[in-house]
């Protein structure tokens, strides 16, 4: 035996608390998660290929992801900028936009869904305008893009802030000193620093997306290979008490999470080691 | 946010050489506050101009019916369970991974973290499979007058599944920082375990829990994707707040949907100012202001 498991230590509650963590743990999360795994487990991964190998199914799971992906990219820019603007200036309402910045993590899905849907719908405010050029938001990918923009926006802000926070303005009189202008400093000096927070924001906002459903649901429309989204098509299959289509699609989609929760955690490893911290 | 890096009003007439042009800067702003208006002001400000659309009294009596009624206290009291079950598991947590050193830390952590990187509609999957009348555990249960899916355990667990994390994230961070040598006096100078924690760790982490309760609060009441899944939306006995949003406004009853949207708007306005108060006024014992 190599290290001990746990060391000795004089502080109480060890029985109690590991107790209490590994207990909850496991009722909580880790066995529904083995529900789902030992019923794909039944099901063979052959029938869960021929589940997902369909064209509905692959339409939605490509749609969330893609859809996923460009809300995560309009909200790593934002974030970006929005982090800069909110530690670097100071103007009035700056509070106010700071506090708003969580407002989607704080609002229910579901009111954010049916108030998205009512601004973009033809008749809504944002929808009306749109109309009126023939644009049509709320019922296409267009709606989901933006339910998703909104669930994914604090989450590149709120990771970059700090580290904006955090730079030197030593660094960039150095590099103005050294003749660069404030765009060369910015894009050479002060990007690079903020790249790996960033792409974690990135991340996050990513798989928060992915797997979104009340907000997207009500401006989706719905349309099987158009705008359903692969959540969605899980609840119908349970609708129809077919649990093993539902677990076929849910592990897909728990795969894809996994996949980028490992990225998340390579990128904060590869920042770690060239910037010393994240 | 601290204030150090604040810059002093520059009153020099020649701009400093790590600042952006005035016009740059006034644009980056300009920019800020109009995507900010579209994103996220409009939808807020829609949830009360459609629930107000036909007047107040129409939102009130609304509010008023029976089954809006209920979906209120159920989802009080569905909050009222499992926050404070979410508080224990966060505090136990954070003092088993601060407290002690032990084999496998970053994985446990990484598992705590796990149900923010799976979808709702998964989570809720998932409690379906395990708990539901197909399922072993779920058919005897039933047997035994215990169901958990379409019934408030079943809430209840989809609820703790999605706010898992809050508190214990937000504690742990604070707890590393704060180290264990004060703990260690207490336990030195004779008190107890439950005493050095009441009288020690507590008021050290008070800000902290606040915090992660009030964020696991607001996830809590307004859950929809899981709760969909496990709860069966029975009216009157599972539908929650979010769930009889969601049929009110199916039937085209926009203004009873709304107004039930906006007494969780006003609850995630209330979350957002005291969110806020927080971190001006405690900002140096919260993990969430200087998280990296």
């Amino acid at each position: 035996m190599g290290r001990p498991l746990i060391h000795r230590s004089p502080m109480p509650g060890l029985g109690l608390s590991m107790g209490i963590t590994l207990t909850m743990l496991s009722l909580v999360v880790l066995l529904p998660i083995g529900a789902l795994l030992l019923k794909g487990a039944n099901y063979g991964l052959e029938g869960i290929w021929e589940t997902v190998n369909r064209e509905r199914v692959w339409a939605a799971l490509f749609l969330s992801f893609r859809l996923s992906l460009l809300a995560a990219l309009f909200n790593l820019v934002f974030g970006v900028l929005l982090a800069w603007v909110l530690v670097r200036y100071r103007f009035a309402g700056r509070r106010i936009l700071d506090a708003a910045i969580d407002l989607p993590f704080a609002l229910p899905t579901a009111v954010a869904g049916i108030a998205l849907t009512a601004l973009y719908a033809p008749n809504g405010t944002f929808g009306h305008i749109a109309a009126s050029i023939g644009w049509k938001i709320a019922y296409t990918q267009w709606g989901i893009f933006i339910a998703l923009v909104f669930v994914g926006l604090p989450f590149v802000a709120r990771t970059v802030q700090p580290v904006v926070e955090e730079i030197e303005r030593e660094v960039e009189e150095a590099s103005a000193t050294l003749g660069a202008s404030r765009l060369h400093t910015l894009r050479h000096v002060i990007l690079p620093m903020l790249a790996p927070a960033a792409l974690t924001g990135f991340a996050l906002a990513l798989a928060r997306a992915v797997g979104e459903y009340g907000s997207v649901i009500f401006i989706a429309g719905n349309i099987p290979l158009v705008t359903e989204i692969a959540p969605l098509l899980i609840i119908i299959q349970l609708e129809e008490f077919n649990y093993d289509a539902a677990a076929a699609i849910g592990i897909a989609m728990l795969l894809i999470s996994f996949a980028m929760l490992l990225a998340i955690n390579l990128i904060q490893i590869w920042s770690r080691r060239r910037i010393g911290h994240v | 946010m601290s204030d150090a890096t604040l810059q002093k009003g520059t009153t020099a007439r020649f701009r400093s050489a790590t600042e952006e042009s005035p016009l740059a800067r006034r644009a980056l702003i300009g920019v800020a506050f109009i995507g900010l208006a579209i994103l996220v002001f409009a939808p807020l400000i829609a949830v009360f101009a459609e629930a107000l659309a036909d007047g107040v009294s129409a939102a009130l009596r609304s509010l008023a019916n029976p089954d809006a009624l209920d979906a209120i206290r159920l989802t009080l009291t569905i909050a009222a369970i499992s926050v404070p079950l979410n508080a224990a598991f966060g505090i136990a947590a954070a003092w088993f991974i601060t407290k002690f050193d032990f084999r496998g830390k970053a994985f446990l952590i990484t598992l705590i973290d796990l149900p923010f990187s799976v979808s709702p509609v998964v989570a809720g999957l998932c409690i379906v499979l395990m708990f539901g009348t197909n399922s072993l555990i779920g058919g005897w249960l039933v047997a035994q007058g215990f169901p958990i899916v379409f019934a408030m355990p079943g809430i209840i667990l989809a609820t703790l599944f999605v706010t898992f994390p809050f508190v214990a994230r937000e504690l742990i961070p604070v707890m590393i920082e704060q180290g264990r040598a004060e703990e260690e006096a207490a336990l030195t100078l004779g008190a107890s375990g439950w005493r050095t924690f009441w009288t020690v760790t507590l008021p050290n982490i008070r800000w902290a829990l606040l915090y992660g309760v009030l964020l696991c609060n607001a996830r809590a009441m307004g859950e929809f994707g899981a709760v969909s899944v496990v709860s069966g939306k029975i009216r009157g006995q599972t539908a929650t707040m979010p769930t009889t949003i969601e049929m009110l406004y199916q039937e085209y009853l926009s203004v009873a949907a709304f107004s039930l949207a906006a007494v969780l708007a006003l609850l995630a306005l209330l979350t957002l100012l005291l969110k806020t108060a927080l971190e001006i006024r405690h900002a140096d014992q919260l993990a969430a202001t200087h998280r990296h």
